[in-house]
């Protein structure tokens, strides 16, 4: 029954990978920026299913989560800035064609012949009880600190680039002074006003 | 503790999802109704309005779907089946009495995702009829998903910190004594103003709005149509349904069995939400973007602040 339930398992992984790889391709297939971007969505979506089913619960559905939002907003910026998003005329999203292909097929093949070649160790012990807090700590148990601060540099940075690149800031708002009773905005509306 | 549901209740979900959302649909069309045209002058006239919502599916089922040019039908039917598929997607995690169709260790987070599904539903099905009225109703939606996501989050990442799990079955067995609504108030209030707005309906409806006729749904018509609108009532089924366990002390309560508190506290809240709906006008979102960032953040940080503080001093 267990030794089923994995091969069910394993054939499910092979599926998954699959269709991963296969929306992967139509992303550059597609000629609609709203189709290659959830084109990519279901790639990721399947990724994040490959890692639910390697018993990675919390991580399998964060990503399903994060990435649909991300694909989401994601698209209104592709529409927003490549040419043609409804896919009403051709266009392509691939530079350098032959280049790129060969580069792909022999990091595929170098990646695959290492799959084969390498000498998987086989288990040792019982897989442990929450594997995400195991890989957490074995990706970056020492360096939580580092990892901390660099979110918060991160989290400044968005802030900072949002500040600066607003078109109207506080004193275009309240004035000067920042004493003015009513934010001064082109469309009324809001907290406080 | 949560018993594992029997496997048949994975088909009992959708069935049972749909006639609460029926019911709901009903009791929302009797009080439009009395609203309207004043109240209903029998138990006849009562029981026509309420049982509007199913002669409208009834008549949707045998209408012509409306064709647009260049549609991208591929992408505008998968957002229209996305809705009511994440409503019973997020419905799984939902514990009837103390059973579950599935309650696994992250089901708070698979409620979530299932949700934000939702997200790129309502943008899908607006985007696919190649219509701009409906465009605009999907991309107001993106722009209300930015506004509830952070304060709806912090909501239910602080009835997950005052069980200290994700799993559903122990949020609700944390409930035991106290409410979480009782001493997580703000957390709640904001739980069931997310809850609107994920369900994209009433004062939070502006992506199907009327002034942008109809919106996400304005080139919908037939089947597409039913299943979009009543998708949006599963999802406001679902939604309300999870409040619940979240903060309503699941089946917990004197007396009855966990199933039948189950249903009361649902009806409780659909019918809170039903009628509050009635008392709220339509929110333009950039309005309810600035409360929420401004003010519903803050809060709900403040109040997952406070019970952080009571959970470390257990």
């Amino acid at each position: 029954m267990r030794a089923l339930l994995n091969d069910v398992i394993f054939w499910v992984l092979a599926l998954l990978a699959l269709l991963a790889v296969a929306s992967g391709v139509m992303v550059f297939r597609f000629e609609s920026m709203a189709r290659a971007t959830y084109a990519l969505l279901t790639s990721l979506l399947c990724v994040g299913g490959e890692v639910l089913l390697l018993g990675l619960d919390y991580l399998g559905v964060v990503i399903v989560l994060m990435m649909t939002i991300e694909m989401a907003i994601m698209a209104v910026f592709m529409v927003m800035y490549m040419m043609n998003p409804a896919g009403l005329m051709p266009m392509t999203m691939v530079h350098n064609k032959q280049g790129a292909a060969a580069i792909c097929a022999v990091v595929f093949a170098v990646l695959a012949a290492g799959i084969l070649l390498a000498p998987w160790p086989s288990r040792r012990g019982r897989p442990s009880d929450d594997p995400t807090l195991d890989l957490g700590l074995s990706l970056m148990g020492p360096q939580m600190l580092t990892m901390m601060t660099l979110g918060l540099a991160l989290f400044a940075t968005i802030v900072a680039t949002v500040v600066l690149a607003t078109r109207r800031g506080r004193y275009d708002r309240f004035g000067d002074d920042l004493k003015a009773r009513r934010a001064d905005d082109p469309v009324q509306g809001g907290r406080g006003r | 503790m949560p018993d594992a549901a029997p496997l048949w209740a994975a088909v009992v979900l959708p069935v049972a999802l749909v006639v609460a959302a029926v019911v709901t649909a009903g009791f929302d069309a009797v009080l439009s109704g009395s609203a309207e045209r004043g109240p209903a002058g029998g138990v006849r006239e009562a029981g026509l309005r309420a049982t509007a919502p199913l002669r409208e599916a009834l008549r949707l089922l045998v209408q012509q779907p409306r064709r647009t040019t260049a549609a991208d039908r591929l992408l505008g039917r998968l957002g229209v089946v996305l809705v009511p598929v994440a409503a019973v997607l997020a419905g799984a995690v939902l514990p009837w009495g103390f059973c579950a169709v599935s309650d696994p260790s992250v089901g708070i987070v698979w409620f979530n995702a299932m949700e934000a599904l939702a997200w790129a539903a309502v943008w899908l099905a607006g985007w696919g009829p190649n219509s701009a009225l409906s465009l605009i109703g999907g991309y107001r939606f993106l722009a209300q998903g930015l506004a509830y996501e952070l304060p709806h989050m912090f909501a239910i990442t602080t009835a997950a910190l005052g069980a200290e799990s994700l799993r559903v079955g122990d949020v609700v067995a944390a409930q035991d004594g106290l409410w979480f609504a009782v001493w997580m108030p703000a957390a709640f209030v904001v739980y069931l103003l997310s809850a609107l707005a994920m369900a994209f309906w009433g004062p939070f409806g502006h992506p199907l709005s009327r002034d942008a006729a109809g919106g996400a749904e304005a080139e919908l018509a037939g089947v597409d149509r039913l299943v979009f609108l009543g998708g949006r009532w599963l999802l406001l089924v679902v939604t309300a349904g999870f409040s619940v366990p979240l903060f309503l002390g699941g089946g917990h309560g004197p007396l009855l069995p966990g199933w039948a508190w189950t249903l009361l506290k649902t009806a409780a809240v659909l019918a809170l939400l039903v009628a509050g709906r009635r008392a709220l006008p339509v929110l333009r979102m950039e309005r309810y973007m600035e409360l929420a960032w401004m003010v519903l953040v803050p809060l709900t940080l403040l109040q997952a602040l406070f019970v952080a503080v009571v959970v470390l001093n257990r």
